[in-house]
């Protein structure tokens, strides 16, 4: 426990010290690794059901895309009537005096998490009644809904999108503003699941994942579970989507705040490929997978979507519990784990219930 | 409580799966603090009543009383948190997790408070409790393994100590001894009384295996082609022409 707990320490001491040192040493690359920020908060977010309870959802970018549109309109709204602004498709400029726009900023970015947290309550309890692969196809299904319907909702600037309030400070300075506010909020996450994941409350998310109707037939409250994580892993991830919004500058419903195909497979496939239901896999995960994906945007253009399928593929056809999980298996101790090796040890025999008197 | 009152009194249930009759019209009283039996061949609806009687399914007719409130209606995470806990026939633990994981989440959750959820899963006091009971069941050394490779018989121990950290008032064990090698049954019968004086919990427990219930129960009722055939102590029951038939004819 101890050693473990001092690993993570300096793990954290490593991505903090890198987190500081890239920007200033390759400022060029600053937006490139505050997406990176983002992926690991959205693989984090997104183990806290699929990995550690079992649930796999392919529809977290709701939460995301819901925390975005809930920023702007709370941002706009302050300083300017949001129908009409909208309807300007831009062309109405609003002048926000940095103080406005900061606070518009902070406001936004926490109403965005909490209602992507109200709408997962509010879902939450029907949705995480299905299990199995028709939770993940339900969820799939609830985000390109909610990308409909706020496609089709004109107070938002229906499917023509929004305009971000336009930031008020030194031209190039913002980059640097978006990559300091997600890489905080991925990394408060990390800190909350890993101290969720040490109470009786993570023990239950595992209980849950590892055979649901025990738990219940204990006396466990699993839907207050279920939903509740859920809830959590919405709060971050709706910020990160508000981050994300002001940092596009501009948002719409398919590409940006409610991207199935991209993000929302995304955050599944960098859980996968790190060690889902480890606490640092989805990090690792994430990192890996978005400097493959901009290596191969960067030098092998037009193979970059083959090259992620290939990952995709190759880690769930040969490679299904991923770097870490394949870790933990092979050095287990490292992990904390026991493995049997004792002499009384009987591999196929009976326990003797006598032996420990 | 009145103490002529049974904890669970099961009446005239019926339950049928389609066009299986499963339960026919079943009346089982099972008394405060004893060891109660169920016996009759497979398939003769031993599980199917335990069921009913925990909640994992609705019942077709009849009534079913938990220390006099009606249960019948109420779902399975409600009776287990009345003090009413099941083991299953096909032993079920969380197999990716360690033996004192399982037995920590295992801790009742009757009078759980919202913030007791966030209580570090490494309490001392809870995790000396669950040391103290996998040491009960003979699984002390095994403590930190994963419980999923665990052999089929240290599961099943796992399983019951589990239902030993809850605290239940009672504990229904669904067929104990299936699957543990004959050798090791008498210590797990030992194991079991000591639960019922000790600890004070009053069982209900399938057996297929007659040397075992003979020997644990005081009162046992036998089923039969989901029917009631007989109620009595293990040497009435022994000597009862119609539950030598049904075993008998079973086989
Ligand atoms: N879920 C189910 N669906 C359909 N039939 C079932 C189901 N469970 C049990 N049965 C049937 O009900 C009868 C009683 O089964 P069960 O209660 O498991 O018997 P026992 O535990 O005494 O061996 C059997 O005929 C069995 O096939
Ligand atoms: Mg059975």
């Amino acid at each position: 426990m101890t050693s473990a707990r001092k690993l993570d320490l300096k793990v954290y001491a490593g991505l903090i010290l890198f987190g500081i040192i890239t920007p200033i040493l390759f400022p060029n690359y600053t937006s490139q690794v505050a997406v990176m920020w983002l992926m690991v908060l959205m693989a984090v977010t997104w183990d806290m059901t699929g990995g550690q309870m079992g649930y796999n959802s392919l529809g977290n970018v709701i939460f995301f895309g819901l925390g975005m549109y809930a920023s702007a309109v709370v941002q706009i709204s302050m300083f300017a009537d949001v129908a009409k602004y909208t309807a300007s498709f831009g062309a109405m400029y609003v002048e926000f005096t940095e103080v406005q726009y900061f606070t518009g900023l902070s406001l936004g970015i926490v109403v965005g998490g909490i209602v992507a947290t109200l709408f997962a309550l509010l879902i939450g309890p029907f949705m995480l009644g299905l299990r199995g692969p028709y939770f993940a196809i339900g969820t799939l299904g609830l985000a390109v809904a909610v990308a409909e319907l706020i496609a089709g909702w004109g107070y938002v600037g229906a499917g023509s999108g929004i305009s971000m309030p336009v930031y008020p400070g030194v031209a190039g300075e913002s980059t640097f503003v978006w990559y300091i506010l997600l890489g905080v909020t991925a990394l408060l996450a990390h800190l909350f699941v890993r101290w969720l994941y040490s109470t009786q409350f993570g023990l239950a998310m595992n209980a849950i994942r590892d055979d649901e109707d025990k738990a219940e037939a204990m006396g466990i409250r699993t839907t207050r579970y279920k939903v509740l994580t859920w809830a959590a892993s919405a709060f971050f991830l709706g910020m990160g989507g508000a981050i994300f919004g002001n940092m596009s500058g501009f948002i719409e419903p398919l590409e940006v705040a409610f991207p199935t195909a991209t993000f929302g497979i995304f955050m599944v496939a960098m859980a996968l490929l790190g060690g889902k239901g480890t606490l640092w896999g989805p990090v690792l995960g994430a990192i890996l997978f978005h400097i493959v994906k901009e290596a191969t945007w960067t030098y092998l253009l037009g193979w970059q979507w083959v090259a992620l399928g290939a990952i995709i593929i190759i880690n769930i056809v040969y490679f299904q519990q991923g770097i870490l999980g394949w870790a933990q298996d092979k050095w287990p101790a490292a992990f904390g784990l026991t493995v049997d090796r004792g002499p009384e040890d009987q591999p196929t025999g009976d326990t003797r219930p006598e032996a420990a008197e | 409580m009145n103490s002529s009152q049974p904890q669970i009194e099961v009446k005239s249930v019926s339950k049928s799966y389609g066009g299986v009759v499963a339960n026919k019209d079943i009346s089982i009283r099972v008394p405060h603090g004893r060891i109660t039996g169920l016996i009759g061949p497979n398939g003769s609806g031993k599980t199917t009543l335990f069921n009913s009687i925990v909640g994992y399914h609705p019942i077709d007719s009849g009534s079913i009383t938990f220390e006099g409130q009606e249960i019948s209606t109420l779902r399975v995470p409600d009776i287990a948190r009345l003090g009413m806990l099941r083991t299953f026939q096909q032993t079920r633990i969380y197999k990716k997790m360690n033996c004192v994981q399982n037995m920590i989440i295992s801790v009742s959750h009757r009078d759980e408070g919202f913030s007791g959820i966030f209580k570090q899963a490494k309490d001392r006091e809870t995790e000396q409790q669950a040391e103290e009971l996998l040491n009960f069941v003979g699984l002390y050394q095994k403590r930190n393994l994963i419980s999923g490779d665990l052999s089929f018989g240290q599961q099943k121990l796992l399983e019951f100590a589990m239902a030993l950290m809850n605290k239940p008032k009672v504990l229904l064990l669904d067929e104990p001894t299936a699957g543990i090698n004959p050798t090791l049954i008498n210590g797990l019968i030992d194991r079991l009384k000591r639960a019922n004086e000790e600890f004070g919990i009053t069982l209900f427990v399938i057996e297929h295996n007659m040397r075992v219930i003979m020997n644990l129960a005081e009162e046992i009722s036998c089923l039969s082609h989901g029917e009631l055939l007989a109620t009595g102590s293990p040497d009435e029951l022994q000597n009862d022409q119609r539950v030598i038939d049904a075993y008998l004819g079973a086989h």
